[in-house]
């Protein structure tokens, strides 16, 4: 504390010096050279204020990431049934946000390509719609849950195999209103 | 097979030949068909250009026109004619490129500042004229002459209403396919006169022509609210369609123009909605929790076909336009999507799914005399060009690359991409223009 507050007084006393723009002239003659080099000063460790960590905090989106096990379900080929692993992630959601009751959450539901682009509209809302469902089942206020669908328009990897068409086939919570 | 058929048409009848394409079967050998320059009477300034350099344009619209059917292939010398020709045509020189049809004509200016395009239409054979007509437009209106001549050359030759003065809607693309921006766009259906309608900041999708072509309607994400939008061309005003509980998609409107045809969801649940466009009142003509959407009117508007996934999978189903009365109307093999009701009534175009592959096809509307047109990764979408002889549809190569258009004759022989400067899908031809 004491060596903040003398830091402190150093830090005001240099701008004082600096604002009267002293001319060269005036300056101090440099202080004498010692005549050999003086021992190593010991070495201070830093104060534990030094340096910032960002972490999560209770409630936000990074919390949710952090602290449930996934933000996306996946779903089959043309299907919109939730499997046993969809089902736990959703529970892992659900349980988060029992801890925050009034948390706004958008569900939103996604198709692969290997369908026609109005029909897959319809398909990634009945995959979000699922979501939403199960989800509120579980004690999530529907009324805190919005929903939107992008069929197969915002792929989440490109490719045109079995490995990101099964990414792509998928219902993403995300904490607040929908985002385009 | 056609200089034949026209040989044997002019031993039979010499005096009255009937210069003539079948286009129902498709043409392997399009008909040889000259377009040389148009004449000027006299070389004269117009906002567009001279007349002169007009003509050579004119003539090069038409020629691109009539190529792009393909149905005719152009043939003989490009240079301007001079003006007596267009009224005197020299026929020796038509016969000895093996013209079987000639289009000719002039760009002349007119005291009120527009321009006259005067089209001529002859057999150089029988040397008889077979059609004209004059189309005075303003200057830089100039490519809708050009376009109304090739149709009504198209016309006299085939016998079918012509198409090439319409105009096409789509959704350009642009960007990497996670993240990618779509616009709607509008443009000639040659790619001429491309414009772009909306920005790119809003998601918009399946965009449809009324068919009075003075109003779109569309899909926007706008606001995080999936709904319908009407841009009005007159005003290039965007509006919302109405206030819909829950997303609308699929606009297709009614052939008078009266109604707007939609899917509607809620809770998951698509069912297909007829919108009073002047009163926005809303029915609900499907009730069911399965997926109802891409509807399309017949002609007539006595009929509406739609794709439903009622029997477990999408199928195509057909339904009287107040709601009643539907049965499945497609029974092989795989899915089937997005229904295109033909202007002439006599074809349902459709996307088929299977084997891997989205393919476009056609069908009667009683479910007989399916035929596929195309075969590649990914065909959808089918719109029918105004006189129901062509079809675009958008082509999505697998991997990340963005669509194209690309246009089909009812064979599916004639396949062509249209030219769009960026990336394209989801095409909906206009209506002849008037």
């Amino acid at each position: 504390m004491r060596a903040t507050k003398f830091a402190l007084i150093a830090g005001v006393a240099l701008a004082a010096a600096c604002a009267k723009k002293p001319k060269p002239a005036d300056l101090p003659p440099p202080p004498p050279q010692p005549a050999q080099a003086a021992p190593a000063e010991p070495a201070t460790p830093p104060p534990a204020d030094a340096t910032v960590t960002s972490t999560n905090v209770p409630g936000s989106a990074e919390d949710f990431k952090a602290n449930t096990r996934g933000t996306m379900v996946f779903f089959a080929y043309d299907s919109y049934d939730l499997d046993g692993e969809a089902r736990s992630i959703l529970d892992s959601q659900s349980t988060w946000l029992a801890k925050y009751p009034g948390t706004r959450i958008t569900v939103s539901g996604h198709a692969d390509e290997r369908g026609t682009r109005e029909y897959n509209i319809a398909l990634g809302e009945r995959r979000a719609d699922a979501v939403k469902t199960y989800l509120a089942g579980k004690g999530v206020a529907g009324s805190s849950i919005a929903t939107i669908s992008y069929g197969k328009e915002r792929p989440l990897v490109e490719g045109s195999d079995e490995a990101a068409w099964a990414k792509n086939r998928r219902a993403a919570t995300d904490i607040g209103g929908p985002t385009g | 097979m056609i200089r034949s058929l026209l040989l044997a048409l002019l031993i039979a009848t010499p005096a009255a030949a009937q210069l003539r394409v079948d286009i129902t079967q498709g043409v392997s050998q399009p008909m040889p068909v000259a377009v040389p320059g148009f004449a000027t009477p006299s070389p004269a300034p117009t906002a567009a250009g001279n007349t002169a350099a007009l003509g050579a344009q004119v003539a090069g619209v038409i020629a691109n026109d009539l190529k792009s059917s393909g149905l005719f292939r152009p043939v003989g010398p490009t240079d301007p004619v001079g003006f007596p020709q267009t009224t005197n045509p020299a026929y020796d020189t038509w016969r000895q490129a093996s013209a079987q049809a000639l289009v000719t004509g002039a760009v002349e200016a007119n005291p009120d500042g527009t321009i006259t395009v005067a089209c001529y239409l002859y057999d150089p054979f029988a040397q008889s004229q077979l059609a004209s007509e004059g189309f005075r437009v303003s200057p830089p209106a100039w490519r809708r002459a050009a376009h109304k001549c090739a149709d009504k050359a198209y016309t006299r030759l085939t016998g079918e209403s012509g198409y090439f003065d319409s105009q096409i809607v789509y959704i350009s693309e642009a960007g990497p396919k996670t993240r990618r921006i779509k616009r709607l766009a509008i443009m000639d259906q040659d790619g001429a006169n491309h414009r772009f309608l909306t920005n790119g900041q809003n998601l918009v999708l399946t965009p449809r022509f009324s068919p009075n072509q003075s109003r779109l309607a569309y899909m926007s994400f706008a606001n995080n609210r999936p709904s319908l939008w009407f841009y009005d061309a007159t005003t290039g005003r965007h509006q919302i369609a109405g206030t819909f509980q829950g997303t609308s998609l699929s606009p297709r409107f009614s052939p008078d123009g009266r109604f707007l045809l939609m899917s509607l969801i809620k809770s998951g649940n698509a069912n297909i909605y007829r919108m009073d466009v002047a009163s926005k009142s809303l029915d609900r003509l499907t009730d069911g929790p399965s997926i109802d959407t891409s509807p399309s009117y017949s002609p007539d508007g006595s009929k509406i076909v739609f794709e439903s996934d009622r029997g477990g999978t999408q199928q195509l189903y057909i339904l009287n336009a107040d709601g009643s009365g539907a049965r499945r109307l497609s029974f092989g093999q795989g899915r089937y999507a997005t229904p295109a009701w033909s202007p002439r009534g006599d074809l349902i175009a459709f996307t088929r799914i299977g084997g891997g592959k989205l393919r476009v096809g056609v069908m009667r509307p009683d479910g007989g005399g399916e035929r596929l047109l195309t075969d590649s990764f990914a065909d959808e979408q089918p719109s029918w060009s105004p006189n129901g002889r062509v079809l675009t549809f958008f082509r999505t190569p697998s991997g990340g690359s963005p669509p194209k258009l690309m246009s089909a004759d009812l064979t599916g022989l004639n396949l062509r991409t249209i030219p769009t400067p960026l990336g394209a899908s989801d095409p909906s031809w206009g209506p002849l223009r008037p």
